[in-house]
């Protein structure tokens, strides 16, 4: 059994809360697969803070940042869908990650590794995950007003593609940091599957976006806490454990409406 | 009250004057002039595509316009639109509700308040969520959401759409008590013969430009009918359309 560090567990949480609550807009949305594809375009960031030599988090945020800004700057010219121009920025960002990391970072970068934690990406995941948990507190409804009528929204003085752009760059900032732990291949599970489970046994809005952060932290802190146990990566057993409960709560809720109607 | 009376001790709550919008270079609204009083109901008529959604976003502020939108001070806007998405958003009727914040300095009505004055069970539905609700619960909630900061202008754009029979008589009859009891101004596009003959004053008939405006009694002349929709069958009741 290896051991598992305070770090990585509080990091696990903080990703997987921040992930979770983020995500529930996401997947009310209908950008479910946008996360997943968002989290690619790290990888020429990671590729360029290995080469370069500074922390690949702030190469990864960089490229996510810039990327969501050319994303909500392309969605309102053209009004492409956002999952359309998202699905070609990302294979590009993929190739040219994939050229640009050495091979021996390459696994580390597609699949992540909270074993590795220090105080430092701690604190960043604390700190970052609170900025984007307030900060998605804070529009969280007038989004939500945007998704049920664009129009109702403004005439209430909203600035709904603001707002969606803040939106973007909170979720970049997520990603972010999800793809330290999980990996850019994985992190879009994160921001997916809590939502997911929680929009199937929900009937309120605030019962759903803090039932998917808690979600989301169940599933990130017992991925790391198997991967003590079990002596595997985490970032899988995350996401194993995630999708267990998402099934578990699909038979549950089927269950209660076959028995009670 | 009659309708001259009251013309006389009302002002003007609304102005409109060589309103033009133009959306990719078309030209939507082409030089369209009303004054509208206060505490009356303007039925605003016209085919599919002649602007009336157009006019509304541009008496938001919606959308760029040339020409003079002007509303009188301490003018509070409700508005209902002709489509929401709730899709499979799990939000509830009070949560819903709790989304609309106060214009200006004024204090927005509880939710059992605004539910009960669109004839609304407030312990039965408050809870419930907006995407198992009735068509009809649904416009009832809507206008609920559009009058909780207490508007004095509502606006409502084709407010019973996809709403049964019953239901738009009932929702019609609760828009004329608010606007009977709260003074309120009304705007509102409608197909409906019978909904712009019994419950507005006045009818703006639209096709790009004003084709008519004046008392709503006119609706039933069949060649104000036929420059309006190029025929005079066009325009029927909801009953004779189904």
């Amino acid at each position: 059994m290896a051991e598992v560090s305070v770090f990585s567990l509080v990091t696990g949480i903080c990703v997987g809360l921040s992930a979770g609550y983020l995500g529930s807009l996401m997947v009310l949305k209908k950008m479910a697969l946008v996360g997943d594809a968002l989290s690619h375009v790290a990888l020429p960031g990671l590729a360029l803070g290995i080469l370069l030599g500074f922390n690949p988090f702030l190469g990864a945020f960089a490229f996510l940042f810039g990327s969501a800004a050319i994303i909500w700057r392309i969605e309102r010219a053209t009004k492409l869908s956002i999952e359309t121009i998202v699905g070609a920025l990302f294979t590009l960002a993929l190739a040219a990650g994939i050229l640009m990391i050495p091979e021996p970072e390459l696994l580390e970068a597609l699949f992540g590794d909270i074993t590795n934690v220090g105080l430092t990406d701690t604190m960043v995941a604390l700190v970052v995950s609170l900025i984007a948990i307030l900060s998605t507190k804070a529009i969280y409804k007038k989004i939500v007003l945007g998704m049920i009528s664009e129009e109702l929204a403004k005439s209430t003085g909203l600035d709904v593609d603001r707002i969606n752009l803040l939106y973007l760059l909170l979720v970049s900032l997520t990603v972010a940091i999800g793809v330290r732990i999980v990996g850019t291949l994985l992190v879009g599970f994160l921001v997916v599957v809590p939502a997911a489970t929680a929009k199937n046994v929900s009937s309120n809005l605030f019962g759903y976006s803090v039932l998917s952060s808690i979600l989301g932290s169940v599933s990130s802190s017992s991925g790391v806490l198997l991967s003590g146990f079990l002596d595997l990566p985490s970032g899988p057993l995350m996401v194993l454990s995630g999708i267990s409960i998402f099934l578990t709560a699909v038979v549950a809720r089927s269950l209660r409406t076959r028995f009670f109607g | 009250m009659s309708r001259l009376a009251r013309e006389s001790t009302t002002d003007y709550i609304l102005e409109v004057s060589d309103l033009t919008v133009k959306l990719k270079d078309q030209t939507i609204l082409d030089n369209v002039s009303f004054k509208l009083k206060r505490g009356t109901t303007l039925a605003i008529v016209g085919p599919n595509g002649a602007g009336k959604t157009v006019l509304f976003r541009a008496l938001l502020n919606l959308v760029p316009y040339k020409g003079k939108i002007e509303w009188k001070e301490r003018v509070k806007i409700g508005y209902v639109p002709q489509r929401v998405s709730i899709g499979d958003i799990p939000i509830s009727v009070q949560e819903f509700l709790s989304f609309k914040k106060p214009s200006g300095m004024g204090v927005c009505l509880g939710t059992q308040e605004c539910l009960s004055l669109v004839g609304l069970d407030s312990e039965r539905l408050s809870n419930r969520e907006l995407r198992v609700l009735s068509g009809g619960q649904l416009q009832r909630v809507l206008i609920a959401w559009a009058i909780a900061d207490r508007p004095n202008v509502l606006l409502f754009d084709e407010p019973t759409a996809g709403v049964d029979l019953d239901s738009e008589e009932a929702i019609y009859e609760m828009l004329n008590g608010l606007e009977r009891e709260n003074q309120m101004t009304v705007l509102l596009i409608s197909h409906d013969i019978h909904v712009i003959r019994d419950y507005s004053e006045y009818m703006l008939a639209l096709n790009r430009s004003v084709i008519y405006y004046g008392g709503s009694e006119q609706i039933a002349d069949p060649s104000l009918l036929q420059k309006i929709y190029g025929s005079s069958t066009l325009l029927k009741t909801r009953k004779e359309r189904e």
